[in-house]
């Protein structure tokens, strides 16, 4: 039974992405007999180009997903190289990997009520200004999609810093500072040069996948990306959301040139990567050592701390005004505070957090159960996966949500399980697992394989060395992938959206909703509900072993990290 | 136990490569209370093949030979069938377990009862002058307490066979003398073939049996 694990979850990775591709790609060219498209053909590709604003709309994903990308990843390979394996490094670790549960909705809230006309900065400057209303500048939904590729970049640092940290046991890192440093050089160069260029094929799959996001996403733009005309996804969902269902076939089409655009924007960085590569080869080899860096090292520390701090700040406004009575605009805080709103949202509030649950219970469950079995697997077989694996894992990462998830919808409509909890619960796996697996996978294989080979030697069967041993060293690991996935599910707003088709009003749904509407006593309340859960779980996952293993100080060395 | 006579642990023409390269080949049969020392140099895969014994080296090892524990082939079968035990340099003792709780993991199902199993437990500490151990945390012992509920934890799956993997190598000078003898007497008096790697000529000279050097 357990032989098997590895390939359904495969199967529910790759499947739901194959079925919708199938789903969108038909459509796109014109076949969809439930809306009456049987004769294949160009009109939804016709239809589409002949959209005002297309092209810019096209640039807009394109052109900002490459650049928030590559300012989170230089960001984060800055502040790596200036500060790894010192206070300041371990600090932000401990800031970042809480951030790291923020949804993306929660944080482009909190970014948008700090640095909007009438957010918290401008009334910070005004006290000194002596403005009497907020500049009329647009800073958020702006033409160039700035503010959207800020609140990209606060959210995509903490992962990308994450996916670094576990990459940098395996260069050796500490001891080629050490080298480096003797040689001469400077931190951050010494670490461009020597460091880099061994851990970058470890965090490629999450740089790409981090790439494809951006040049995707739907939420974040919906809260902070320009409107006239929005970014390619969030056209794609209005004319998908229209009531005019001819539009679905163009709106197929876009889905497919959302892909294209996606693996336009990989094709771009890729050949980044190239130039790169032979750029530094030389730039490695040259001699110049960059030793009095310490300017461009503090710049690093500022612009991380400045990303991680727009987070915090933001979910502190958002709270402030969930209970925020009457604030006027040059003031700094409202003149009073009250929880009527909350008060007034006490039963809604239960019941989106109860569809959320309905939907992140049995999908955390399946995901945590099936990634343990196929970790438990290759523990016991002899077959190593190889490197192509980790594709297989980041594959649902790397194709754009709103690309299949149309094409998903089709594809439950047709065997009748369209709005249905398992359709949601099968969309949502999809993002789940991935991140489930790389969040479990490393303390798994880090696990002294002695421990189970002596439980075998006592005579014990692997069974009960899976759950006598391994499991209980791993509860920790457990409990926070565990967390992550709550994380996961909670945060995914269209696969909730398109595959639930309304029926799941989960926290995150409401949350985006309420964007357009601007009330942002009401978005406080909502963009702080979808903070709980993962909170909760995060808390859960440091608590819990704790409580468990109490009298076992030898967990402690388990369960760090 | 085993059913068949206690003729001791047997090495037929053991073969052990990787890659097409042979690490390590071995002819020998070890009696019941023998303990013999296998030396070499590190990478001459002297763990590897008590990883071979116990059932636990991976598939992409060629080994070609037999290993056969009083008359029965081990070839095959799942390391849990196999009773051989193995001790480590490290302890290895379960963090999430008690002291007894390790111990008790040991203990073959056979042993009924909440009493009996915890009486066993308690004898084997005794055995060990660690009474009233058993509900300690084991990261709270010495490190030569830990040496002893290790190698009484092994002792008390049973084994028809016992191999030691380096075990001394990580206890101060003091210590090691004290546990060596500790281990290699409780070998003799439970009748176990023994197969002992290590670098460390003292070991073997401790032993005071057979000494085999790999090249």
């Amino acid at each position: 039974m357990l032989r098997f694990v590895p390939i359904i979850t495969i199967a529910f990775m790759i499947g739901p992405v194959s079925a919708g591709l199938i789903g969108t790609l038909l459509p796109a060219f014109g076949i969809l007999p439930a809306l009456g498209g049987i004769e294949p053909g160009l009109d939804p590709w016709i239809a589409l180009f002949d959209q005002p604003g297309l092209w810019q709309s096209v640039r807009l994903s394109l052109v900002n997903g490459l650049v928030a990308s590559f300012i989170s990843v230089a960001i984060v390979m800055l502040f790596c190289a200036a500060w790894q394996g010192t206070a300041v490094f371990r600090a932000m670790q401990r800031i970042l990997s809480p951030i790291l549960s923020v949804p993306h909705a929660t944080a482009a809230f909190g970014l948008a009520f700090l640095i909007a006309p009438s957010g918290w900065i401008a009334r910070l400057v005004a006290q000194f200004a002596g403005w009497e209303r907020p500049p009329d500048i647009a800073i958020i939904h702006d033409p160039w999609g700035l503010a959207m590729i800020a609140g990209l970049v606060a959210k995509e640092i903490p992962f990308l810093f994450l996916m670094t940290l576990a990459a940098l046991p395996q260069a050796d890192t500490e001891r080629t500072a050490q080298i480096t440093a003797t040689l001469g050089y400077g931190r951050i160069a010494g670490w461009f040069k020597a460091t880099l260029p061994r851990i970058y094929p470890q965090i490629r799959l999450p740089v790409l996948a981090v790439l494809a996001y951006s040049t995707s996403v739907v939420d974040v733009a919906i809260i902070l990306g320009p409107t006239t005309p929005a970014p390619l996804a969030v056209r794609i969902l209005g004319w998908l959301s229209d009531p005019d269902l001819g539009l679905r076939f163009m709106a197929s089409s876009a889905a497919i040139l959302q892909l294209l655009v996606v693996v336009g924007a990989i094709a771009i960085w890729i050949a980044g990567e190239r130039i790169v590569a032979v750029l530094g080869y030389g730039w490695a080899q040259n001699g110049w050592r960059f030793a009095r860096d310490g300017g461009l090292r503090s710049g690093s520390a500022i612009l991380a701390g400045l990303a991680a701090g727009a987070v915090i700040l933001g979910l502190v406004i958002l709270l402030v005004w969930s209970i925020a009575g009457f604030w006027g605009f040059p003031d700094i805080l409202p003149r009073g505070f009250s929880l009527r709103l909350w008060m007034r949202e006490y039963d809604a509030i239960g019941r989106h957090l109860g569809a959320t649950l309905l939907i992140a219970i049995p999908t955390v469950m399946i995901a945590i159960a099936l990634v343990l079995g196929c970790l438990e697997q290759e523990t016991r077989s002899t077959h190593k996966p190889g490197r192509g694996a980790m594709w297989l894992v980041y594959l649902p990462l790397l194709v754009p949500q709103i690309s299949f998830m149309f094409g998903l919808q089709v594809f439950f409509t047709l065997i009748g399980l369209e709005r249905t909890l398992i359709s949601v619960v099968v969309a949502h796996l999809v993002f789940v697992l991935p991140y489930v697996f790389l969040s479990l996978s490393d303390p798994f294989r880090a696990l002294d394989p002695r421990y189970g080979q002596t439980a075998l030697c006592h005579g014990a069967s692997p069974a009960r060395v899976f759950w006598q041993v391994r499991l209980p060293l791993l509860t920790r690991a457990v409990m926070t992938a565990t967390a992550v996935g709550l994380a996961v599910t909670v945060g995914q707003y269209l696969p909730t959206l398109l595959i639930g088709a309304g029926r799941f009003a989960t926290v995150t749904t409401e949350a985006v909703a309420l964007a357009s509407g601007g009330d942002r006593r009401m978005i406080g309340i909502y963009g702080l509900l979808q903070m709980v859960l993962p909170f909760a779980g995060f808390a859960c996952a440091l608590l819990i072993p704790a409580i468990l293993f109490r009298h076992r100080r030898g967990m402690d060395a388990q369960n760090r990290g | 136990m085993a059913d068949g006579l206690k003729t001791g642990l047997a090495l037929r023409d053991v073969h052990i490569g990787l890659a097409g390269r042979e690490l390590v080949a071995v002819d020998l049969v070890i009696a019941p209370g023998e303990i013999v020392t296998l030396m070499g140099p590190s990478g001459s895969g002297k763990s590897s093949l008590l990883g071979h014994i116990c059932g636990t080296l991976p598939a992409q090892f060629d080994v070609s030979g037999q290993v056969i524990l009083d008359g029965r082939i081990l070839d095959g079968c799942p390391p849990q069938d196999r009773h051989v035990g193995i001790l480590f340099q490290d302890d290895l003792l379960f963090p999430h377990l008690s002291v007894g709780g390790n111990l008790a993991f040991a203990l073959p199902a056979s042993i009924k009862g909440k009493d009996s199993r915890r009486a066993r437990v308690e004898e084997a500490l005794k055995s060990a002058d660690m009474d009233g151990f058993a509900d300690r945390d084991p990261a709270t012992l010495s490190g030569g307490q830990r040496a002893r509920v290790a190698l009484m934890r092994v002792l008390l799956s049973e084994p028809c066979a016992l191999l030691l993997d380096e075990p001394f190598s990580k206890l101060d000078s003091a210590l090691r003398d004290q546990i060596r003898a500790f281990v290699f007497d409780l070998c003799r008096k439970n009748g176990l073939p023994t197969l002992m790697v290590t670098h460390d000529p003292e070991d073997g000279a401790a032993a005071g049996g057979r000494v085999i050097n790999l090249a």
